[in-house]
């Protein structure tokens, strides 16, 4: 589904990714984990067309180095950014409605179905969306992606500053995400969320993947926990 | 007393609502861009000479249709072709391409138009008193131009606030990164965007061409006190922006109306100067003759005191 072939980008003269590859298969879930600064926000960004991108990235068999972010979007790639940006000032059904590409969700999701799974923001349809908690932004950030009927999405730090229920309740909302066949790129710092959900784990290192596993073989590699993740 | 009122009134009314038409348009430019569009008067002068000139073959109805939908597809093609790629270059490259822009708009206008005032009419159906108070009349026209501008900026509110174009454009001025990984192309939007605002200043100039005379200082004069009422209002804000113009309109409207001079003001406070005094011009000033300086004296008095304006929100 998205494959990524000796990546780099910059951020002015400094170099921040030196050659990343990985792939995600479709209906997969994928975590990218790694400790803060190592440049796993410029991976994302990168491939949604916000940084620059040098190297190949490959969606669906087609390139999308040199695509704009609208376009890599219309292309079925979603992306869900890591400070929660919502329209504070806009309410929780106009938020959706943002999300979808056109005038109609014609897609694996409709407005009625995200507000039977999510009866916090039903309730809250037409409250601005700057009042809502974290988690319900959460929610409302990854369902506002949704509603654009993307194939593959890519999430950072969905989890950061939620109490653990909430975190419980992001992963298994990724998880019924996954199921409807919708490929997921998670990136984490916490890696318990990361090894309950994902079939396959990438570490991120100073600009570079330094280990490729599953959950249950980064498990066993204490040495690479310790050298590459906060414990 | 009253019947000078309500006529101020009325005539503040219908200088506010043209005021807005062109601040609405420069507010939303303003919050898209970052930058004031010092060109926007240009795009109104440049509405009232169209439509000058398509009058003159085909009415003043064609040309109240067609003279805005010119300008702003100019509009959009120069925010394509030209503000675009400035931008590229920073806040100040774009500052000094509307400048630029607004010259080359003038100096145009002079060189297919002419110098001279030109005789643009309103159209002979609205040649009749609407109606008619104390002994004066209230122009149908005048009617018209509030009907026009009340019924524009309802359907803009409606434009922006109830259809998902509108929502998308509201997201798209202050979130535009966000906006484009959703899916929504966002050059597209801002050029549309820019387009319709000019398209309003053109109507505007349309509109009020007749009224206030087409001539080639008709930008100048017009596109300062806009800027006043953008930034009195809170630069970015609409509502903000609507209020000024109507305190603006109102104003300059009952400063005309009133006979109000300097002399009688020193006169409430017991002071009284005599005629030969070599001062005397300075308290012969009256209201009517400071008239055209007051927005510009309420700018520096909402500096002072307000320096976000009205309705603004301080920088981040
Ligand atoms: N806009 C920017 N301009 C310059 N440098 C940046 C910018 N954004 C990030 N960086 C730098 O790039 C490096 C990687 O940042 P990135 O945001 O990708 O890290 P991260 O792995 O997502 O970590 P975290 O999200 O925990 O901060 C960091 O050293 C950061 O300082
Ligand atoms: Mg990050």
């Amino acid at each position: 589904m998205l494959e990524v072939t000796n990546l780099h980008a910059y951020y002015g003269k400094s170099h921040i990714l030196h050659g990343v590859s990985f792939n995600v298969q479709q209906g997969e879930i994928v975590s990218l984990l790694g400790r803060n600064g190592v440049g796993r926000s410029t991976t994302v960004k990168t491939i949604m067309g916000e940084v620059e991108p040098h190297g190949s990235i490959r969606f669906k068999g087609e390139e999308l180095v040199g695509k704009k972010s609208f376009e890599i979007a219309h292309r079925g790639l979603g992306y869900v950014p890591e400070n929660r940006d919502i329209f504070p000032t806009l309410t929780v059904r106009q938020n959706l409605v943002l999300g979808m590409k056109s005038t109609k969700a014609t897609g694996r999701w409709t407005l009625d179905e995200v507000f039977d799974m999510f009866p916090n923001l039903s309730e809250r349809a037409d409250v601005a969306g700057g009042v809502l908690s974290g988690g319900e932004q959460q929610m409302l950030c990854m369902c506002r992606t949704l509603m654009g009927d993307p194939d593959m999405i890519m999430i950072d730090e969905p989890t950061e500053g939620l109490a653990p229920m909430i975190v419980e309740q992001v992963g298994n909302l990724l998880q019924e995400i996954a199921k409807r066949g919708v490929a997921i790129l998670l990136v984490e710092q916490k890696f318990s969320i990361a090894l309950r959900i994902s079939q396959r784990v990438y570490i991120m290192g100073h600009g570079k993947i330094v280990y490729e596993g599953t959950p249950a073989s980064l498990m066993q590699a204490d040495d690479v926990r310790a050298e590459w993740l906060e414990v | 007393m009253l019947d000078v009122l309500i006529f101020a009134t009325l005539n503040g009314v219908v200088t506010g609502l043209l005021l807005f038409m062109l601040a609405a348009g420069l507010t939303l430019i303003f919050s898209m861009m970052g930058v004031l569009n010092f060109a926007h008067a240009s795009f109104y002068m440049l509405g009232a000479y169209c439509a000058y000139s398509i009058s003159l073959y085909f009415g003043f109805w064609v040309g109240l249709l067609v003279a805005p939908l010119i300008v702003g597809v100019l509009g959009a093609l120069i925010e394509r072709y030209g503000l675009r790629r400035v931008h590229q270059s920073g806040h100040v490259a774009e500052l000094v391409f509307t400048f630029g822009l607004a010259f080359l708009i003038e100096e145009s206008v002079q060189f297919f138009w002419g110098r001279d005032t030109k005789n643009y009419q309103s159209p002979d159906i609205l040649d009749f008193a609407l109606f008619t108070l104390f002994g004066q009349e209230f122009s149908a026209y005048r009617g018209f131009m509030i009907a026009i501008s009340v019924g524009i900026f309802i359907g803009l509110y409606f434009v922006l606030t109830r259809t998902r174009i509108g929502i998308i454009i509201q997201a798209a001025i202050t979130h535009p990164k966000t906006v484009a990984n959703l899916g929504h192309n966002v050059p597209l939007i801002f050029m549309g965007v820019f387009g319709a605002g000019t398209a309003l200043a053109g109507l505007a100039g349309v509109i009020a061409g007749p009224v206030l005379t087409t001539f080639p200082g008709m930008a100048v004069v017009l596109g300062s006190i806009v800027f006043v009422i953008v930034v009195i209002g809170g630069l970015g804000s609409l509502a903000g922006a609507f209020i000024a113009s109507l305190l603006i309109g109102l104003l300059q409207s009952y400063a005309i109306a009133s006979d109000v001079g300097m002399q009688d003001l020193l006169n409430v406070f017991g002071i009284d100067f005599p005629y030969d005094h070599p001062l005397a011009d300075l308290w012969g000033l009256t209201l009517p003759q400071i008239a055209p300086i007051l927005p510009f004296l309420l700018l520096i008095l909402v500096l002072i005191f307000r320096p976000t304006g009205l309705l603004g929100k301080r920088e981040e």
